[in-house]
């Protein structure tokens, strides 16, 4: 059986995306059969982020209308054996989610995957609403940013009360605060939220922070999920975040600012 | 002041304040999170029924709605207009259900 996670966060535009790209790529690089699946039906983004946009056939929609099946919708990753990619439908809106479909869905994937990773649509309504449903663990992506810590409170709230594990009784959803687009030169000027005061305030615990980067532009413009660039900070984050999810304790990198000397100011990127 | 001045002054940095309101917002958040459906409405018709006595602003009634293990407090604070009479007047606390 599968553990199912989702990538949360109320809020758009905060790294959902490219976080359930870079989790998928890197619990698969690790050995893991991985799935993930597009819960942004209407307005899907994730071939485009895995670089398979120009292979989809079918999709979610047409398998939970058993329109297709599932091992003809799956998108097969070109780079990793292990990974598969489940796009959303284009064409139609989130009510054609249904609870017993997706449900149905997620069981047969569980049945052939280690992990199942569920790429959440922003808001509360009924796609991020059933992208959470049948969640093993979350991941809550936050910005260090009011709105989005605000946002993120509220889904951890909807987490813990309307998912299938809340209204079975059953033991809660895991949940972990993943922090993208940080910024320790502005956190330093006191300009923006530091990991602590966003700790302070969602207290859950942390199973990353991902530095602001021009990497996640380039790994997006190329289809590339940003982990497999090795060298970016934020494709070594990444793979920090996915070790310590698969239970690793290391040090939390990329949160001070390294002041670069007049050589790496010059000759630095 | 001076444009020196404006960046010499201690002002509180944006991220401070930004934590702060987010203490203050969050845990209101929290405690509305479980309450019941009905409160919006019920706190339009108790406004209704106070201005047939004095005349209140919209947001001179707030509801609260705590929980703990044993029971629900449902806490209703109006502040009444400052015409000699007026006082802030805490309506108290009720238990529902
Ligand atoms: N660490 C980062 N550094 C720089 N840019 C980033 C970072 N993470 C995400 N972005 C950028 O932020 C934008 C939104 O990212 P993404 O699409 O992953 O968010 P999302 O939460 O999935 O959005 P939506 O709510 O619309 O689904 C993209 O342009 C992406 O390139
Ligand atoms: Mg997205």
């Amino acid at each position: 059986m599968a553990r199912i996670i989702v990538v949360t966060s109320g809020k758009g535009g905060v790294g959902k995306t490219t976080t359930a790209a870079a989790m998928a790529m890197g619990l698969a690089l690790r050995g893991y059969r991985t799935s993930v699946v597009d819960f942004d039906v209407g307005l899907r983004n994730l071939d485009l982020i895995m670089g398979c946009e120009r292979r989809v056939v079918y999709d979610f929609i047409n398998v939970i209308n058993q329109e297709a099946n599932l091992r003809q919708a799956l998108i097969r990753d070109k780079r990793c054996d292990n990974l598969y990619i489940l796009p959303a439908s284009q064409t139609r809106d989130k009510e054609a989610l249904s609870k017993e479909g997706v449900g149905r869905v997620l069981e047969e994937l569980s049945r052939d995957f280690d992990y199942v990773i569920c790429d959440s649509p922003a808001g509360i309504e009924k796609g991020a609403y059933l992208a959470m449903y049948y969640a093993d663990d979350a991941v809550v992506v936050s910005n260090p940013e009011v709105s989005s810590v605000r946002d993120a409170d509220r889904m951890i709230g909807i987490l813990a009360s309307k998912s299938r594990r809340a209204e079975l009784g059953e033991e809660p959803i895991k949940e972990h605060l993943l922090l993208t687009r940080y910024s320790p030169r502005r956190v330093e000027k006191g300009e923006m939220l530091s990991v602590d005061d966003v700790l302070e305030i969602l207290a859950l615990p942390l199973l990353g922070v991902i530095p602001e980067s021009q990497a996640v532009l380039t790994a997006s413009n190329e289809g590339l999920p940003v982990v497999l660039d090795e060298k970016s900070d934020a494709g070594q984050a990444y793979r920090d975040a996915v070790s310590r999810y698969l239970g690793e304790e290391l040090p939390h990198r990329f949160i001070h600012h390294e002041k670069k000397g007049l050589f790496g100011r010059l000759f630095g990127g | 002041m001076g444009l020196l001045d404006y960046f010499r002054t201690t002002r509180p940095k944006s991220a401070h304040v930004a934590k702060e309101r987010l203490q203050i917002l969050v845990a209101h958040e929290r405690k509305m999170q479980g309450a019941p459906s009905y409160l919006p409405q019920m706190q339009k018709e108790l406004l209704a029924v106070i201005r047939k006595y004095a005349d209140v602003d919209d947001d001179a009634i707030s509801i609260q709605m705590e929980q703990d293990d044993e029971r629900e407090i449902l806490e209703v604070n109006i502040v009444l207009p400052d015409d000699g009479t007026g006082k802030k007047f805490d309506t108290g606390r009720v238990q529902p259900g």
